[in-house]
């Protein structure tokens, strides 16, 4: 397969928002909704997914001469779950409050799509130093959906934020938005808001290049 | 008897594994757009995630516990669904050739299905024997079936909808799979906790 020319830059900020695993792509949304019932869970949960997603891009992309490809998906899946057992237990070391709210969801982090969707897409093929930034690029990406949706919810659902009360005693916690319900309609809002805010940007810059094509 | 019945009706409608446990979620928003797939994704999802379950727990009881292996759980639990899968493919399609060609083009997607993985976990941190978690397994299985079709029926009809234009796509399937989730809560009171 022919290279293209690849910008270091680009590959990581198509993450953030161009192609953000969850608004545009739409996946690994177990985690994205389980967990982001506080800001603390979402933020833990990112940061593992994070560790996992850098982590096994570099292998994958680093070992991609040596994996043939008939049994390329198995030996993924090995890498990313060597790796998830691998966060798993550093968080049972180190936070273990956290890793018990999170219960299922730090092995689960194997079979978030992204993470195999981004071995299979972009680590197998390209150098280790671009997989390494595009892995970081839909981490982070990852990252700031994940603490939107956790800071949403956990702000009207708690009237919390990061376990800081941000309201007087007045406060009457909207409960639904931290049950299963809410995460899907804030994750719908999130999507929406998404929708709207690309489809703008598109008509300003066709207004702005109609403009310029005038002025000239 | 009673406490197989109430895992049974525990996992297809108290803790719904899609609307309120929130897995498989991927395939959920993925092969929901038409009711024929959906009913085919749930067949091949049930016959996988019961023998996955039952398979998972034969492995962890008599291999990795005796073994002392149990941090090997994820990677063990991820290899024996993807063999139970393959299996299936292969026995399916010898046997019978028309159930290959229904189910045959779901069964690799079950794979990263988290649900079955998280089945297989769930068993574990539960403690369930060798018949529960074959009823565990079952139970979340049909659930997840159940819901998905529920859920492409409603799709077909929002599919020919006036959706306002920044609502589309998936946007609007998240509003109305939160709807379905917050009746789902209704179930809630079904089984004392």
């Amino acid at each position: 397969m022919k290279q293209k020319e690849l910008d270091g830059y680009q590959e990581f900020m198509k993450g953030l928002w161009k192609e953000n695993p969850t608004f545009v792509q739409v996946l690994g949304m177990c985690p994205t909704l389980a967990v982001t019932n506080s800001a603390i869970n979402a933020v833990v949960m990112a940061v593992a997914t994070f560790f996992v997603l850098v982590g096994s891009s570099f292998l994958v992309s680093a070992l991609q001469r040596w994996i043939p490809s008939q049994v390329r998906i198995s030996l993924y899946v090995i890498i990313i779950a060597t790796f998830v057992t691998l966060a798993d237990y550093s968080l049972l070391a180190t936070l273990p409050a956290v890793h018990k709210q999170l219960g299922a969801f730090i092995p689960l982090i194997v079979v978030n799509c992204i993470i195999l969707g981004r071995a299979e897409a972009f680590a197998s093929r390209y150098p280790v130093k671009y997989a390494v930034l595009d892995a970081a690029g839909m981490g982070a990406g990852f990252f700031l959906s994940l603490t939107m949706l956790g800071t949403v919810r956990e702000i009207l659902g708690t009237g919390t934020l990061f376990d800081i009360p941000l309201f007087g005693k007045g406060f009457e916690p909207w409960v639904t938005m931290i049950l299963p319900p809410g995460g899907f309609i804030t994750l719908g809002l999130l999507l929406l808001l998404s929708n709207w805010v690309t489809k703008k940007r598109a008509e300003f810059l066709k207004q702005v290049a109609a403009a310029q094509q005038e002025g000239l | 008897m009673q406490d197989y019945l109430l895992i049974l009706i525990g996992t297809i409608l108290v803790n719904n594994f899609v609307l309120v446990k929130f897995l498989g979620l991927c395939s959920f928003m993925g092969v929901s757009k038409k009711l024929e797939t959906a009913i085919g994704m749930g067949l091949a999802t049930t016959f996988v995630l019961t023998l996955s379950s039952g398979c998972c727990n034969l492995i962890d009881t008599y291999l990795l516990i005796p073994l002392g292996l149990e941090y090997l759980r994820t990677i063990v639990f991820i290899l024996v669904i993807a063999v139970v899968v393959q299996f299936t493919e292969m026995v399916m399609h010898k046997t019978s050739p028309v159930l290959y060609q229904v189910l045959g083009i779901y069964l690799p997607l079950i794979t990263v299905n988290c649900a079955v993985l998280a089945v297989a976990l769930l068993n574990v941190q539960l403690g369930h024997g060798f018949i529960e978690a074959l009823l565990y397994g079952f139970g979340a299985a049909v659930g997840y079936s159940l819901v998905l079709v529920l859920f492409a029926g409603m799709r077909e009809r929002v599919a020919v909808a006036d959706v306002p234009l920044p609502f589309q796509g998936s946007a609007i399937a998240m509003i109305t799979a939160g709807l379905m989730s917050m009746a789902f809560m209704g179930f809630a009171g079904l089984v004392a906790q």
